[in-house]
């Protein structure tokens, strides 16, 4: 049976990836399990500048899912290179991916400079998804133009492949998945999540600190799984698909909408293994389906 | 910090909204008192962290204050049950220290995590005093508890219905000797006050909302003079000079 996937050059044991801001720098997983099972490893997002992220309250829980404002808390990215990194490899000796993010252009440049110059970083992940820091983050990822253009300037200093995670809170993710490709990118990561927020009845106030959160967990899937489809069909690159997914059945119905890799994210902080059981179920249910290598499957349902 | 599968003993009501869960199962990666669980309750999404007020064997003591949906949830929970729980959370309590009369003041369900403190303390010969923090007579809980370990203990309510008319700092003056180290347990204003009326080392355990508990969303952190920590990882407990208050 094949588990093996392809991500513009990456080559993966296994499509389940666990999704940056749920599995921290791995290394505090490394207690529970080995975790070089996994396919690979997104790590925390990571600005220039080491950031405390929002007030707490940050999480919020919802009906199938929760809601954080965590706020790209990160010690920087040297931090991250030079100690956080390092610790991880400790206990992980694949390539990983670093998720970065900024506020400005030259910030997420630098950034990539920086990560293309480390060994254990096998791709990156462009984040211009984040739903919670204000100028920046999201608001370079729900416009073409934005998304183009930074794309673009960061695609100039990485010799490693770029890909680029957008967010659901658009009209049209397609259309800006196709200004990403066109840009350069070797992949898209998607979706981030979803603009929520919840009010505590006591106090008639919302429950996060800032108000607003992102929305995630098994509730999101559909929308995730939506469009990730929709994107397959404008693109030719490879996609990374996330949004809910918490079985090995999620992973293989993201992989029939258009999804090359998989990434599981709220599910690991309620169950620690989630990663690591759905790679072990997931023989078990390919068989069951009759599917002998996964990568048949990608697209499948188009 | 271990996932592992626990059976309801007990789940009783102990005091006004307070109650108490015995639970029977793997308390092996409880390594310190003031540590925590978190608990999967059927139908939430998210895990309910609550403070270890005792393990002992396979015997496992909760107390949890009904304050919201899961916690309305887990009072139903009757004995033979099955809960997932992760254990042996957060750093909890260091007692490794030079200190000689250690003081414990715990305000409302704060109190809980004291108890295995106490316990734990008195068994190396350093029994503390005790000052226990309620709103009034009807939310007590526990003090005789202490009493039965060796702890000289303090009740004090904020609407003076019973022990001594006040918070937690002011029944900490009804003691003839001055501690020498602070354990604090309990909503932030009464860690402030604490921090405020003890210029003593001590160390102090925070509550925050968390999201997964041990360390991977960074959901629950909180700023301090060696930068930022996880309530859930780095703490719950901090040592007093490392706060910074708001």
């Amino acid at each position: 049976m094949g588990l093996n996937v392809n991500l513009a050059g990456l080559e993966l044991s296994n499509p389940v990836i666990p999704a940056s801001g749920t599995f921290g720098f791995g290394y505090e997983f490394a207690e529970l399990y080995d975790i070089n099972i996994l396919g690979s490893i997104a790590l925390k997002g990571t600005t220039l500048a080491p950031r405390f992220g929002n007030p707490t309250p940050r999480i919020a829980e919802c009906t199938s899912g929760m809601i954080n404002s965590v706020g790209l808390q990160n010690p920087g990215i040297d931090a991250v290179i030079s100690e956080e990194i390092p610790k991880l490899a400790r206990f992980y000796t694949k390539p990983v991916i670093a998720n970065i993010s900024g506020f400005s252009q030259d910030e997420y440049v630098t950034c990539c400079q920086k990560a293309n110059a480390v060994k254990e970083i096998g791709a990156v992940e462009l984040n211009i998804s984040c739903p919670n820091v204000h100028n920046g983050g999201m608001s370079f990822g729900t416009s073409a133009d934005c998304a183009f253009e930074l794309t673009k300037a960061v695609k100039k200093v990485l010799s490693k492949p770029l890909f680029v995670k957008l967010s659901p809170n658009v009209t049209d993710i397609a259309s800006i998945a196709k200004a990403c490709e066109e840009a350069g990118a070797d992949g898209i990561s998607l979706i981030n999540t979803l603009l929520g927020m919840r009010i505590d009845l006591k106090t008639r106030k919302p429950v996060i600190a800032n108000k607003k959160g992102g929305f995630s967990g098994p509730a999101i899937f559909p929308v995730a799984l939506r469009m990730v489809y929709e994107v397959y069909e404008a693109v030719k690159i490879p996609i990374i698909g996330m949004g809910g997914v918490t079985s090995a059945r999620d992973v293989i119905e993201m992989m029939l909408a258009g999804a090359n890799a998989v990434q599981v994210g709220a599910a690991n902080l309620i169950d620690p293994y989630a990663c690591r059981d759905i790679i072990y179920s997931l023989p078990e249910e390919m068989e069951k389906l009759g599917i002998k290598n996964i990568t048949d499957i990608i697209g499948g349902a188009h | 910090m271990k996932k592992s599968p626990f059976e309801i003993i007990s789940n009783e009501l102990i005091a006004k909204n307070i109650y108490r869960m015995r639970l029977s199962g793997d308390t092996s990666a409880i390594s310190a008192a003031g540590q925590f669980v978190n608990i999967e309750l059927p139908g939430f999404f998210l895990r309910r962290p609550i403070s270890v007020c005792d393990a002992e064997g396979d015997m496992l003591t909760l107390i949890y204050k009904v304050v919201g949906t899961g916690t309305e949830f887990m009072r139903e929970l009757t004995p033979g049950q099955s809960l997932d729980l992760m254990t042996g959370l957060g750093n909890g309590f260091d007692i490794s220290g030079e200190f000689k009369r250690p003081m414990l003041l715990g305000g409302g369900a704060g109190a809980a995590p004291l108890y295995l403190l106490a316990k734990k303390l008195c068994e190396t010969g350093k029994n503390p005093e005790v000052v226990l923090g309620f709103n009034s007579a009807d939310e007590v809980f526990l003090s005789r508890d202490f009493a039965s370990l060796g702890c000289e203990t303090i009740i004090t309510t904020a609407d003076g219905s019973t022990g001594i008319k006040g918070f937690a700092p002011d029944g900490a003056a009804v003691f003839h000797t001055m501690p020498d180290y602070i354990f604090c347990c309990g909503p932030k204003p009464m860690l402030r006050a604490v921090y405020d009326a003890f210029d003593l080392p001590g160390q102090y355990s925070f509550e925050e909302r968390m999201g997964c508990g041990f360390g991977a969303c960074m959901g629950c952190s909180m700023m301090t003079s060696e930068g930022a920590k996880r309530v859930c990882r780095d703490g719950p407990v901090f040592k007093r000079e490392v706060l910074i208050w708001d």
